[in-house]
């Protein structure tokens, strides 16, 4: 069973979940529950995904939905270090167009 | 407690090889999400028993095999629920059982998995032209796509159909080409690259040659001479009616084809052009007697297919089989598979490949209201979508202007095609049938209530010569697909210009250039639907194969350096596409028009060197027809004259007197080499006539 890991740190005023591993439908689940015990009251929130080497479809509608459930409730959510083969597949499928987007963590701070 | 977490039916209710289940419902056919769970539903009318076998992606054996409990079974329709799938690494297939007597029409086989007919998904053929494993028992495999993608406010565009101007295109073809210069080359993402040129053209339509889950494999050989590997390239043979062709995706190594192709669907929306599809239900994949069992015929092959009375296959389509259209689950199918495409992908449009064959009787007998076309005339969520019938067979029925319409479908019209081809070529006796086909085709669509809209005009299509070799070849060349040129159309209608094939004499290539033109205009001035065949506007050849179905080569795909040399050609296209969309005289979409009460002009009228006086003799071979009408605010108004001279000497022309409120002013003359197409359109033509040359058109409007 493959299985994500995660840290949470905070970088200029962003609460940062990392997240380690390949998200697929065996460990959306893991990547779920991290969001939950994180997205209630951060206000401005990225995921780093910087090592996250494969995405499937399933890790995708995972994003957009923490994407929706950010904009309802009023949190800004940024995606960070997302690679290049990860961005196409997001590009080509319509799912890059929700996200905001930034290459590291220092790129936070031009967020508005 | 939210609604869901309390109902019953969230829980198994037994345990079947290890999986919980519960009774499915028996509808809607295929696989659907239950709630933690997957529903299975299938339909056999002669099976026995039915089996749901289940695959982890990939692997070639199944991990799980579970016999649906008779007391599961409602009526025909064999239903369960299975919990605790993972959708995403999930494949499937059923075994049906019951009797295999040829004599009967029943081929049932356990030893065979069959795909679900109403696959939304079908993993097999991820990659395009990627050697498949020849000994998998079971090679095409279906999967359960979420279908949740994010629209926004898409929905279909309903442009009317007498503003669309449609281009007809192959996905893969279209891109490929390293000359294309996209990133995603041969796909759906490719494609959509491509949007600012579509949208440079002015084209509102696209149209996929088709885009239905289909083994490029099927029928692939090496070419006998020289080797080359042969593919079903084209794709007009359907394994699945419900999923996309994987290897048309940039992600369909991934499984992600669903979402690839709504994005396209979206983005083209977005652009304002609606997406038309070549759908492909006169026949499938399976072939006859000696082709493989997939699915169809293992489910129920005397309900799926028209059969002999001796149990053979029916070839109305010429490819091994036909698909039993007229049969109530069929009709359902085809209902179904259309309304999927309308509602789930925002599809805007259909055009139905050897159409002829849905009106035919389970024994092939043409019908007079073949059930088919009317449920799809008349179905609530069809109601906006486009209906193109490619009115004939390959059985030998021709219903072009007899089609079964029901005030809804409208056409490929074939004579359009061959009587403007012959015309151009000089062909005498054909000016009669120009007018009617200029005008939309009133001889065949009016008595039957059907309007101008009602004939999509084309001069050319994938099936058949490109433009530019229409133009260079008397014959077809179809050595390249290694059957020594037996294959393809022999009635083309076609004129080499004077020498067969490649030639550096520049009057020959001069000339080419201008017939081109010349039938460009007359299509884009022509009442009814246009559509362009992909390339055409920057002269694109097949050296002269006029059926290139089996080649995926540089002959069969579009070659964009072509673009940059006859970049003539494109801004000369666009220039036609610009003045049908600034003259909606062109545009009438009713055969009792009334004409311009402004202009004191009828809606269409026919003339001659001399105004209505037009030349019908045999020998003639020039033409001018005038289209106008009033404007929304009926005090402006719209003309649009033509004058066609496909003789080899120049003629004069006297044009038809506007009041004095209006006047004439030059669009088109493909005569002045320089200068085709005016660069400054509107500015005054203050002569009473002008000379056209030979082998010219003219055009003039207000």
């Amino acid at each position: 069973m493959s299985s994500l890991s995660f840290s949470k740190t905070s970088h200029l005023d962003w609460s940062v979940l990392s997240v380690d591993g390949q998200i697929d439908s065996k460990t959306v689940g893991q990547f779920q529950d991290a969001l939950n015990q994180i997205s209630v009251d951060a206000l401005r929130l990225a995921i780093d995904l910087t090592k996250v080497t494969f995405m499937s479809s399933a890790g995708l509608r995972a994003l957009l939905v923490i994407h929706n459930k950010a904009s309802a409730q009023g949190t800004t959510l940024s995606f960070v270090g997302i690679n290049d083969d990860i961005q196409d597949v997001m590009r080509v499928t319509g799912f890059l167009e929700h996200f905001t987007l930034v290459s590291t963590l220092d790129d936070l701070a031009v967020v508005t | 407690m939210t609604y869901q977490s309390n109902r019953v039916d969230t829980h198994p209710t037994s345990t079947i090889s290890g999986f919980e289940v519960r009774p499915g419902k028996p509808l809607p056919f295929g696989v659907t999400p239950a709630l933690n769970g997957l529903n299975f539903s299938i339909f056999t009318s002669s099976g026995t028993s039915c089996t749901l076998v289940l695959f982890r992606l990939g692997e070639i054996k199944p991990y799980a095999e579970i016999q649906i409990p008779e007391s599961f079974r409602v009526g025909n329709v064999y239903s369960i629920v299975v919990f605790g799938l993972d959708i995403e690494n999930l494949e499937y297939g059923y075994r049906i059982d019951g009797p295999n007597d040829f004599a009967s029409g029943n081929a049932f086989d356990q030893s065979k998995i069959l795909m679900d007919p109403y696959a939304r998904l079908i993993s097999g053929r991820d990659t395009w032209a990627s050697d498949p494993d020849w000994n998998n028992p079971f090679p095409y495999r279906s999967r359960v796509p979420l279908d949740d993608f994010d629209w926004g406010d898409d929905k279909q565009l309903e442009i009317p159909s007498q503003d669309l101007i449609v281009y007809e295109l192959h996905v893969r073809g279209y891109t490929i080409s390293n000359t294309s210069e996209v990133k995603y080359a041969g796909t759906y993402a490719g494609l959509v690259q491509k949007i600012p040129y579509f949208k440079s053209l002015g084209i509102n339509a696209i149209e996929l040659m088709p885009i239905f889950e289909y083994d490029e494999y099927e029928n692939s050989r090496d070419h006998p001479e020289t080797g080359e590997k042969l593919y079903n390239f084209w794709g007009y043979s359907t394994l699945g009616f419900f999923a996309p062709k994987a290897a048309f995706a940039s992600t369909g190594h991934l499984g992600m084809q669903v979402d690839e192709f709504k994005q396209l669907v979206k983005s083209f929306h977005a652009a304002g052009i609606e997406v038309i599809l070549d759908v492909v239900f006169n026949h499938t994949a399976e072939g006859n007697e000696q082709g493989p069992v997939l699915s169809f015929k293992g489910l129920d092959n005397k309900v799926y297919y028209m059969l002999t009375p001796e149990g053979y296959y029916f070839n109305f389509s010429g490819t091994g089989n036909t698909l039993n259209c007229n049969n109530p689950i069929v009709r359902n199918l085809v209902l179904d598979c259309l309304r999927y495409w309308v509602a789930e992908y925002h599809i805007d449009g259909f055009r139905f490949d050897l159409a002829a064959i849905l009106g035919r009787d389970p024994l092939g007998y043409p019908l007079s209201n073949p059930p088919l076309l009317e449920s799809l005339a008349f179905d609530p969520i069809l109601s906006k979508a486009k209906l193109i019938a490619e009115a004939w067979d390959a059985g030998g029925l021709y219903q072009v202007g007899t089609f079964p319409a029901f005030g809804r479908w409208g056409e490929w019209n074939g004579k359009y095609r061959d009587c403007v081809r012959r015309f151009l070529k000089g062909d005498q006796g054909m000016v009669g049938e120009l007018a009617q086909r200029v005008q939309g085709s009133p001889d065949l669509y009016e008595s039957s209530g059907r309007s101008p809209a009602t004939s999509v005009n084309f001069i050319t299509c994938h099936d058949g010569f490109t433009l530019h070799d229409l133009v260079s070849y008397n014959d077809k060349h179809n050595e390249a697909n290694g059957e020594y040129n037996r294959d393809g159309g022999d009635d083309n209608y076609s004129w080499n210009c004077g020498e067969e094939g490649y030639t550096c004499d520049e009057g020959i290539l001069q000339f080419r250039l201008r017939q081109m033109q010349n039938v460009l205009t007359i299509l884009f001035m022509s009442r009814g639907v246009p559509m362009l065949l992909m390339g055409d506007e920057f002269a694109r050849t097949q050296s002269g194969n006029n059926n290139a179905y089996c080649l995926d080569s540089p002959v069969s795909w579009v070659d964009w350096s072509l673009l940059e040399n006859n970049k003539h050609l494109f801004d000369f296209t666009k220039a036609l596409i610009s003045i049908r969309n600034n003259h909606p005289s062109l545009r009438v979409n009713s055969f009792s028009a009334s004409g311009s009460n402004v202009l004191g002009l009828s809606s269409s009228s026919f003339h001659g060197s001399s105004p209505y006086q037009p030349d019908w003799s045999d020998s003639s071979k020039q033409l001018a027809w005038m289209f106008s009408c009033d404007l929304e605010d009926s005090s402006s108004a719209d003309a649009v004259y033509v004058f066609a001279n496909m003789s080899q000497f120049a003629s004069w022309c006297d044009l038809p007197q506007l009041p004095d409120s209006a006047t004439w002013s030059i669009a088109i003359n493909t005569g002045d080499r320089a200068s085709p197409f005016a660069r400054d359109p509107g500015s005054p033509f203050n002569s009473n006539g002008l000379l056209v040359g030979e082998h010219s058109v003219v055009v003039l409007t207000t």
